[in-house]
């Protein structure tokens, strides 16, 4: 009995002194910063670039400015796709001029670099718009979220459909750089694990003008399936070399990293037809076209999914932070991890142990001239792909406390 | 006497710095300070253009990073080997290239540089193009822990002092003499006897090897080697750097690294970012045309037209 209320009593004790530990400790410079790293002019600036800056003033504003009455800064830079200056410009972030946490996050590469400048300096990386799996495998760290995709929930929405129903042989154009690499390898596992085959891949730069080597390339390959492992203007050059080279009348083609704003620049007699998965759509329902409303009278356009992300991931930030009470990142993660997601975006969602955000994912297909009501009218849900089935399990390794 | 107070004036500034400026960005300007010098010590003393000199900025960066990575070998050791690697390098496209002179061995050096450009990008070991991430920063001599900026400032500080004197040393030797003589006429050089390509050869070396020690030391600071650092871009904006410093001139390369880089830092961040090609191509070209002989060429001049007597 003893021994019992002195546990209690200490266990109590414990509470109390973490508690008013995290009260103590409050906001480390009076301010909380939040930094927005993207390709604000090259391949991926219509993904996420200035629109996810947008749509992180959105999140702010619609938290009303200011958390534990202290006032919410928003600091922006441009990567230009390129890891040194992405992660030069972040180390100065939070070295120099105490920003608490990074979203955006595009490429990859950069995003690769970026995480472990954070993790060496515990701030935490918001990613909204990567889609390499790394950073919850073998990249993975306690300071990362990964939001809206990653290349495993794109592999097995997409490609698995398309084997199941006897599409065997597969070509790869993939983008020559951690992104591609990750979505080819994903991609060719699902092939080969439904009894489907790969017979033959190249590579093309990022920022690849002329695609038409690759086709031919492609087109000689005797594949059932062309698949693009790429994505932004990439995605669209190379699918509309593909056209003009007569391939997507000969085989199907399928992207696999298809972002709206790319699916709208494309003519819809290319990309008619064309199935593919998307972690947002603005037109699901009521909650999604107020917000998209919202997004597009300041954006100009309707939100890609990682403008959607980059708005979620920042306002549960935001929220774990007023919950605390701290802008310790350890405190933050472990809140945002406990309690889960909930807004237009994140649907069914939870923010695992290894930072992997898992929600609702949509295969959709891309309307054709014909169906399309406006000029924003682009894709068809087909189905909601539950994230249990969308991403891959966790790794032992990666479960951070 | 006079250019020894302002080397010590230089020196104490540089020792007090990181308390005012950001200890990061100082360091990025003594990396490329020290590689424009080394590029200085071939354009501007034995009027040698060469176009590649980023392969060896990158060779170093790569060699280092990769040892530092993979062997657990000490930071000055690393360096050490990052720069072997590039003046081994340097040895080699030197015997090539130095045969050729004005604009064909510009287009020889560029040729040679792209090569291992693309050797870099296919390369599995260097990571393509996401390069190679986190390579540790390690502890000096197994002692002094660089993860430190400050410890780190002084260590690059160093470096950069060591390169300079050795750069300052050079061309005040009888060396530098005969490879001044050659920039200035190079049949006469050799009717006096001298072995031409030999001397150009060394220099080339010489230069290689310190763009290398410069691209070792940015690999440590930033905890990346990545392809920018081999790209023919890069190339270019070390003779940007010496042009608008000063060609020729032993501080020139200094001054035009720090307004170069502090150019890009500052615009980077705000509304101009996008422009950024645009405004350095505009100054490039204002300095071309209006300035030739660059920032310090300039001053220099001035201080002669009114001082000296």
């Amino acid at each position: 009995m003893k021994a019992m209320t002195k546990t209690l009593m200490s266990a109590a004790m414990a509470t109390a002194i973490a508690a008013t530990g995290a009260q103590a400790a409050g906001l480390s410079d009076d301010k909380l910063k939040i930094g927005v790293l993207a390709d604000m002019g090259g391949v991926y600036a219509d993904v996420c670039g200035p629109g996810c800056v947008t749509a992180v003033e959105m999140a702010v504003e619609d938290f009303g400015g200011s958390v534990l009455g202290k006032p919410i800064e928003i600091v922006t830079a441009d990567d230009q796709n390129k890891a040194d200056v992405g992660s030069a410009k972040v180390r100065e972030w939070v070295e120099d001029q105490q920003v608490d946490a990074v979203t955006g996050l595009v490429a990859s590469s950069v995003t690769g670099a970026v995480t472990k400048v954070l993790t060496d300096n515990k701030k935490i990386a918001l990613i909204s718009t990567s889609a390499s799996n790394a950073f919850t495998t073998k990249a993975c760290s306690p300071y990362n979220a990964h939001w809206t995709y990653n290349v495993v929930a794109l592999a097995n929405g997409t490609v698995k459909p398309m084997v199941q129903s006897g599409k065997k042989k597969w070509f790869f154009i993939t983008a020559d750089y951690a992104f591609g690499h990750a979505l080819e390898k994903v991609a060719t596992g699902v092939i080969e694990n439904n009894g489907g085959e790969v017979v033959g891949a190249v590579r093309a730069p990022l920022g690849t003008t002329d695609f038409s080597s690759y086709v031919l390339q492609a087109q000689s390959s005797g594949a059932d399936v062309v698949a693009l492992a790429n994505a932004g203007s990439d995605f669209v050059n190379s699918l509309k070399t593909a056209a003009e080279f007569g391939l997507t009348e000969m085989v199907d083609v399928a992207g696999l990293l298809v972002f709206t704003p790319n699916a709208q620049a494309l003519d819809p007699a290319i990309a008619g037809g064309m199935k593919l998965t998307t972690g947002f759509y603005w037109d699901l329902d009521d909650e999604t076209r107020a917000w998209s409303k919202r997004f597009k009278e300041r954006h100009g356009s309707i939100p890609a999914m990682g403008h959607a992300g980059a708005y979620s991931a920042t306002m549960h930030y935001l929220n774990a932070v007023k919950a605390t009470g701290t802008d310790d990142s350890d405190t933050v993660m472990k809140h945002m991890k406990a309690n889960k997601p909930n807004d237009f975006f994140a649907r069914n969602a939870t923010l695992r142990a290894d930072g992997r955000m898992v929600h609702d994912m949509y295969q959709v297909r891309i309307k054709t001239a014909s169906e399309r009501k406006s000029e924003d009218d682009i894709f068809a849900v087909e189905k909601v792909i539950p994230g249990d089935e969308a991403f891959a399990p966790m790794l032992a390794q990666c479960e951070f406390k | 006497m006079k250019i020894n107070k302002l080397y010590l004036g230089l020196l104490g500034f540089a020792l007090i710095a990181p308390t005012i400026l950001y200890p990061v960005f100082l360091m990025k300007v003594l990396c490329f300070a020290l590689f424009a010098c080394a590029f200085n010590l071939l354009l501007g003393f034995v009027g040698l253009l060469s176009f590649g000199h980023a392969v060896f900025l990158g060779t170093g960066g790569y060699v280092t990073g990769y040892l530092m990575m993979n062997t657990g070998i000490t930071p000055e050791l690393g360096i050490l080997c990052g720069t072997a690697a590039a003046a081994l390098l340097g040895a080699f496209y030197g015997k090539l290239s130095v045969k050729r002179e004005g604009i064909y061995f510009a287009m020889v050096t560029l040729a040679l540089a792209q090569l291992m450009f693309f050797v870099y990008l296919q390369a599995p070991f260097t990571g393509g193009e996401d390069g190679m991430q986190g390579v540790p920063r390690g502890e000096l001599f197994g002692l002094i822990d660089l993860s430190d900026n400050m410890a780190m400032y002084y260590f690059v500080l160093a470096v950069f002092v060591f390169g300079f004197w050795l750069i300052h040393r050079t061309i005040h030797s009888p060396f530098g003499q005969v490879l001044k003589a050659i920039r200035e006429n190079e049949p006469r050089a050799v009717s006096l006897g001298y072995n031409v390509n030999d001397y150009k050869w060394v220099a080339f070396i010489i230069s290689s090897a310190l763009a290398g020690l410069a691209g070792s030391t940015k690999t440590l600071v930033f905890q990346l080697a990545s392809l920018t650092d081999v790209h023919w871009h890069m190339s270019g904006e070390v003779v940007l750097m010496t042009l608008v410093g000063g060609m020729g001139t032993i501080l020139g390369p200094l001054v035009g690294a720090g307004v170069v880089v502090g150019i890009q830092n500052y615009l980077s961040g705000g509304e101009l970012g996008n422009y950024l090609h645009i405004i350095m191509g505009a100054i490039f070209v204002i300095c071309v045309l209006a300035f030739r002989s660059g920032i310090v060429g300039e001053i220099n001049k001035v201080i002669k037209r009114n001082f000296s007597s």
